[in-house]
C-alpha cells in the first residue's frame, strides 16, 4: 500500500544520483563508496568529502539501521495528504555503512512506539512504474 | 591572524519597518511598494537623501532588486550592491555585515539592507517545497532524497534537531513553550506586533494543535507581509546623523560540516553537529574577533523561526552550556526585563513578524539606541544571530 499520494514529489534524478535510486527500482539500497579510502557517503556525490578522490562504487546495504532522529507530521501541508497524516519522517542511520543517515518514513509503527535508537529494516515501495523508493519498519528479523 | 571583521567601522544610522500583519493582509500595495516605502523612510530616519544612498544589500535572493529599486528612486549613482549566498533567514546578519565591509574599504559610502516579504503575494514559507524536476541542479538531486519522504519544508527539518536535542539533554515540549511565551509577552506589549493583543499561557502552548511533533502550533514562526529596511554610513559621517549611531562591533557567517542548504532538507551532519543550531562555530569566531564575551552582552535577537531552534542557538552562542537551553529558558533568563538576557524583544518571528530575521537587527539598534518598546536599561551590546540549523550568520552590535 502506499504511504504518500500520487502528488507527493518525486525524486529528482540527476547522473549522479541515478544508481542510488536505480538500485531501489531492483529492491537493493545502494551506498555510495569511496575506493580510495573506504568512506561511504550518502546522498550521492561525484566526489569523496573525507579525501577528494573522485572514483567510486556502489555496495548494497543490508538496510538495517536504527531511528537516529523523527518528527511526526500533524499537519496536511498538502492537501492530498490530508488522509496521510500523521506519518512519521525519519533520519535512519545504516548499521553496515558508518556515517550514513537517510531521510525516509518509518512505516506501520504507532508514533507513540517510536524511540531513538529503534532497530529499523528497509522495505521498498514501488510508488510508480519507474520510481521506487526505500521505507523503514521497525525490523523483523 | 586576519581581521575577519572590520570593527566599529561602520555604523547603522537609519532604521524602518512596514506594517506587519499576518500573509496575505498587505493589499493595499505592492511587496515592491512595500520595499520601496520602507527603504525611503530608513533613508529619511538616517536623515539622508537618495542622493547620499550608493549601495544596496539583501538576501535570500528578495525579488525586489537592486537595480529597479535603485531606478525607481533615482539613485545617481549605485557604487556598490551586494547579496550573500548564505541561505534564506541566515543571510540577515550577513546582508549587514557586507553592508558594513562595503562601507569600511571604502567601496561604497551610504548602503541601505533591505528585506520585504510578503508571503501572501508569493509563497507561503510553510507550504512544502515541492520541488521543479525541470530544472536538475545539485540542489534538486540532494532535494530528491527529502521531498519524496514528505522533509519538504523548515518545519519537519528542525523538529528532527530538536527532537534529538530533547533525547540527548532531557529538553521537553515546555522547556519550547518557555521560550514561546516569554516572546509572545514581549510582542504583547509592541504594538507593532502581530500577536500584539493575543496573549498565550503555558497552558496555551501545550493545548494548541500538533504541527510537526515536537512542534505545536505556537512553536511556529508566523507567516506575514512586511519590509525592513537599515542604513549605514561610516562612524565620521554617522555622528552628524540625528540618531544614536549602532556600530557594527563584528560580524561573523558560515556553515558547519555536512550542512547543505540546512536541515530543512538536508540531515547529514556528524552527530556532534546534529542537535546544534550551525551557529557554534561563527559564534566562537566572532566573539574572539570582537574581544566581547557572551556574558558581556545585554539583549539578544535569535532566530525564532522555532521555538526549539531558539535553545539550540543560545548553546551555539554559549550563552548557556551545551544542553543547558531547556533549563535556562525555563529560569526566565530570556524575559524582559528582569532575565538574564532579555531575547527576542519585540517578540521576534514567533509573535512580532517574520521578515526573515532582518527585523531582528532592527530590534537590536532600537534597543541600544534607546528606542526599544521592551527597552533593556542601559543597554550596550546586542548580539543578533541569524536563521539556524541552515549556512547563517550573527551581528555584534554596540552602541
Amino acid at each position: 500500500m502506499s504511504l504518500f499520494p500520487p502528488e507527493m514529489p518525486r525524486p529528482a534524478i540527476t547522473d549522479d544520483t541515478r544508481p542510488f535510486w536505480d538500485g531501489c527500482r531492483r529492491h537493493v539500497l545502494l551506498v555510495q563508496r569511496c575506493t580510495r579510502c573506504a568512506a561511504f557517503r550518502h546522498p550521492p556525490s561525484p566526489v569523496c568529502w573525507q579525501c577528494r578522490s573522485f572514483d567510486h562504487e556502489w555496495v548494497a546495504s543490508s538496510g538495517r539501521g536504527t531511528l537516529f532522529s523523527y518528527a511526526v507530521v500533524h499537519r496536511a501541508f498538502l492537501p492530498s495528504l490530508a488522509g496521510c497524516v500523521p506519518y512519521t519522517v525519519a533520519v535512519v542511520a545504516l548499521d553496515d555503512a558508518p556515517g550514513v543517515r537517510l531521510v525516509s518514513n518509518v512505516i506501520e509503527a504507532a508514533p507513540e512506539t517510536l524511540a531513538m535508537g529503534l532497530p529499523l529494516e528497509v522495505v521498498f515501495e514501488d510508488v510508480s512504474a519507474d520510481v521506487t523508493v526505500p521505507r523503514f519498519r521497525v525490523r523483523r528479523t | 591572524m586576519g581581521r575577519p571583521m572590520a570593527h566599529d567601522q561602520a555604523a547603522i544610522v537609519g532604521i524602518a519597518e512596514s506594517e506587519y500583519v499576518r500573509w496575505g493582509q498587505l493589499t493595499r500595495c505592492t511587496e515592491y511598494q512595500l520595499a520601496l516605502e520602507t527603504i525611503v523612510a530608513a533613508v529619511a530616519d538616517a536623515g539622508l537623501t537618495m542622493d547620499d544612498v550608493d549601495g544596496f544589500a539583501s538576501f535570500s535572493s528578495d525579488r525586489n532588486e537592486f537595480a529597479f529599486v535603485a531606478t525607481d528612486l533615482g539613485v545617481p549613482e549605485v557604487r556598490w550592491a551586494g547579496t550573500t549566498w548564505i541561505v534564506g533567514g541566515g543571510g540577515a546578519c550577513a546582508a549587514v555585515a557586507e553592508a558594513a565591509r562595503a562601507i569600511a574599504t571604502g567601496a561604497a559610502r551610504c548602503v541601505v539592507v533591505y528585506r520585504a516579504l510578503a508571503m501572501g503575494q508569493f509563497r507561503r514559507f510553510g507550504r512544502p517545497l515541492t520541488g521543479d524536476v525541470q530544472r536538475l541542479r545539485p540542489q534538486d538531486a540532494a532535494l530528491g532524497f527529502a521531498l519524496p519522504f514528505g522533509l519538504f519544508n523548515a518545519t519537519v527539518g528542525m523538529a528532527l534537531l530538536v527532537r534529538r536535542h530533547m533525547h540527548l539533554y532531557g529538553t521537553t515540549t515546555e522547556h519550547l513553550g518557555h521560550v514561546a511565551v516569554t516572546f509572545r509577552r514581549h510582542a504583547n506589549r509592541n504594538p507593532a506586533a502581530v500577536m500584539h493583543e493575543r496573549p498565550m499561557t503555558l497552558a496555551d502552548h501545550a493545548a494548541a494543535p500538533r504541527i510537526v511533533d515536537p512542534f505545536g502550533l505556537f512553536d511556529c514562526c508566523l507567516e506575514t507581509d512586511g519590509a525592513c529596511a537599515l542604513v549605514l554610513v561610516a562612524p565620521e559621517r554617522a555622528r552628524d546623523c540625528p540618531h544614536r549611531p549602532v556600530y557594527v562591533r563584528a560580524a561573523a557567517q558560515g556553515s558547519g560540516p555536512r550542512y547543505g542548504g540546512g536541515a530543512w532538507a538536508m540531515q547529514y551532519m556528524p552527530d556532534d553537529e546534529y542537535a546544534t543550531g550551525n551557529t557554534r562555530r561563527l559564534a566562537r569566531r566572532m566573539f574572539a574577533s570582537a574581544g566581547i564575551s557572551p556574558g558581556d552582552v545585554d539583549v539578544a535577537q535569535l532566530y525564532d523561526h522555532y521555538s526549539g531552534m531558539v535553545l539550540l542557538q543560545l548553546e551555539d552562542m554559549g550563552f548557556c552550556a551545551r544542553g543547558e537551553g531547556g533549563p535556562f529558558a525555563a529560569s526566565g533568563a530570556l524575559a524582559w526585563p528582569d532575565g538574564a538576557l532579555p531575547t527576542n524583544t519585540a517578540g521576534g518571528s514567533l509573535s512580532e513578524a517574520y521578515i526573515h530575521g532582518l527585523n531582528h537587527v532592527v530590534e537590536g539598534v532600537k534597543q541600544l539606541r534607546g528606542t526599544a518598546v521592551n527597552q533593556v536599561r542601559d543597554a550596550e551590546i546586542c548580539a543578533v544571530a541569524s536563521g539556524s540549523g541552515i549556512p547563517t550568520s550573527a551581528l555584534l552590535l554596540r552602541r
